[in-house]
């Protein structure tokens, strides 16, 4: 073990806190629930191997190594809180359950309730991806704040708060009955589905410190797949993703000018991803259960079809967006649908949906302006386009897409 | 709830000002503008001129001093300030992210004091 320098010990940490770091938090804090407990101890496990491996070699088994050492760390600090707090429930589970902490490298992937306890529907719906990101990827408060576009030390404390409400609020570590299944799951991919947007939209694209959000998304999915591989929107969700991910070089031309799907070159998508995405898609709809995100992948695989085809069949998204409007209408979908009747049967139609919407809905939401702006020009209607041009360009809160409208407005 | 949209601009960005309706930049900001007022949350807003037109006046000991320029010397200076009444911080930063300036400058959001503080100043 001699032969490893610092700089590799590092970087093997780096990458066993990554593979490790969810399967060990969620191994931790499945009997007590303490997830805030098991991610200090976790994160002093990680501390303490920075000066052990490299002084000693890394460990045969990294995994385990962190487990023991994080499960020191873990007994210690609640036996400090033990005098503090002699009725702390964390204690009363520890009591039950440490002695049943059994060290191997065999130990049970408890993930999967971890999941389930982010998107728990005790917890703040708008707290489940920052929970996830957090506890099953190790991302720092910090860096969610930015993602999330809200302070650092108020994402710090609304993870806090939500993580007490594990511990105390009698929220279970398990996977939910068959009979509340579905609507469960739906919270889990609906909170990975939002971390995958947040980094589509994050225009940056490039974050400075490595993998964007979308990335740590598929990542999540790839997770959930292997734990619910029978799962149709699992691998709907995935196949999702993947398709808007083979597109990424695409949407921005060396310049960094914003490029819209209609004008990317297909020959610039990544086919390795596409055809990725239509296996899961495939092996989705085998299992005979359709549902959102199978439906949205439908259309995005469409979509994908013009790389092979050189054209898209408009008639086909409006059908898949007829059956997403009818199961998940929301403001996205009905926008979606609206466009993709524009290309089907004509601007006329597609604004027709446009107005079928209430506006209160849309005052502050940018795609619907977008999508109205571009269908008034397209009939001529000059002075309302550029009104609408103006709200769309408004709200854009990436550069290049505000520097595209700007000048489509003219 | 109401807070203020701090806009500080670069030399660079101050530079890039033309001060008439050639600005490139005036159609992002005319836009952010109506986007702001169609969405019911607009109170007021100003800009200022340049940095180096404002004056800095000091009180000491009963001491005047004067001093050329703005009252810090940073690079990034305050270049104007939009009023809003909105609900929450949350939303305060959304409209900071979309403000044609945050994407050169940068745009503090910061609350407006109680209303009964500010009632005291104007009597």
């Amino acid at each position: 073990m001699n032969g490893i320098n610092q700089e590799d010990t590092h970087r093997i940490i780096e990458r066993v806190a990554r593979e490790s770091y969810g399967r060990l938090v969620a191994y931790l804090s499945a009997n007590t629930r303490d997830v805030a407990s098991a991610e200090d101890a976790l994160s002093n496990a990680l501390v303490a191997a920075l000066t052990a491996w490299p002084r000693d070699g890394v460990p045969q088994n990294p995994e385990a190594w962190l487990l023991t050492a994080a499960r020191h760390s873990f007994i210690d600090q609640v036996r400090h809180r033990q005098v503090a707090e002699a009725s702390e429930p964390t204690l009363l589970l520890l009591r039950e359950n440490s002695m049943e902490m059994v060290l191997s490298a065999e130990f049970p992937d408890e993930r999967l309730k971890l999941l389930f306890v982010c998107a728990h529907p005790a917890i703040d719906p708008a707290m489940h991806t920052p929970l996830m990101l957090q506890t099953v990827l190790g991302l720092d408060a910090a860096r969610i704040a930015h993602a999330f576009l809200v302070s650092p030390t108020t994402m710090g404390q609304r993870l806090v708060r939500a993580k007490t409400k594990i511990r105390d609020g009698g929220i279970q570590f398990e996977v939910p009955q068959e009979r509340e299944l579905p609507q469960r799951l739906d919270a889990v991919l609906e909170a990975i589905y939002a971390a995958f947007g947040i980094g589509w939209d994050d225009m940056a694209g490039v974050d400075q410190r490595g993998r964007d959000l979308s990335e740590e998304a598929i990542w999540l999915g790839r997770v959930l797949l292997e734990l619910m591989p029978r799962e149709a929107e699992v691998r709907g969700l995935l196949a999702l993703m993947l398709h808007c991910e083979a597109r990424r070089r695409a949407r921005r031309g060396p310049d960094g000018r914003y490029i819209p799907l209609s004008e990317q070159d297909s020959q610039q998508w990544s086919l390795p991803l596409i055809e990725e995405a239509e296996g899961h898609l495939a092996e989705a709809a085998n299992l005979g259960r359709t549902g959102r995100f199978q439906l949205e992948a439908a259309i995005q695989s469409v979509h994908a079809e013009r790389a092979r085809g050189g054209r898209t069949e408009w008639t086909a998204i409006v059908v898949f967006y007829e059956q997403l409007v009818r199961i998940s209408p929301t403001l996205g979908t009905r926008i979606g649908y609206a466009a993709a009747i524009a290309e089907a049967n004509g601007p006329e139609a597609g604004l027709a949906v446009l107005d079928g919407i209430d506006p209160d809905d849309v005052s502050v939401y940018q795609p619907y302006w977008a999508v109205r702006a571009h269908l008034l020009q397209r009939l001529g209607k000059t002075s309302v386009a550029v009104d609408a041009f103006d709200r769309a360009i408004g709200l854009a809160e990436d550069p290049a897409v505000r520097q595209f409208l700007l000048h489509r407005r003219g | 709830m109401q807070f203020a949209l701090l806009i500080y601009h670069s030399p660079e960005e101050f530079g890039m000002r033309k001060n008439d309706y050639s600005d490139p930049h005036l159609g992002a900001w005319r836009a952010y503008y109506k986007a702001l007022v169609e969405a019911g949350v607009y109170v007021g807003a100003n800009a200022l001129e340049v940095p180096e037109t404002g004056t800095t006046v000091r009180l000491r000991e009963g001491k005047r001093s004067v001093q050329d320029g703005p009252f810090a010397e940073t690079k990034e200076q305050l270049a104007g300030l939009i009023i809003l009444e909105l609900p929450s911080v949350d939303a305060a930063l959304e409209w900071a992210a979309r403000c044609p300036g945050a994407s050169i400058g940068a745009v503090e959001v910061r609350p407006l004091a109680p209303e009964a503080m500010r009632r005291g100043f104007t009597g």
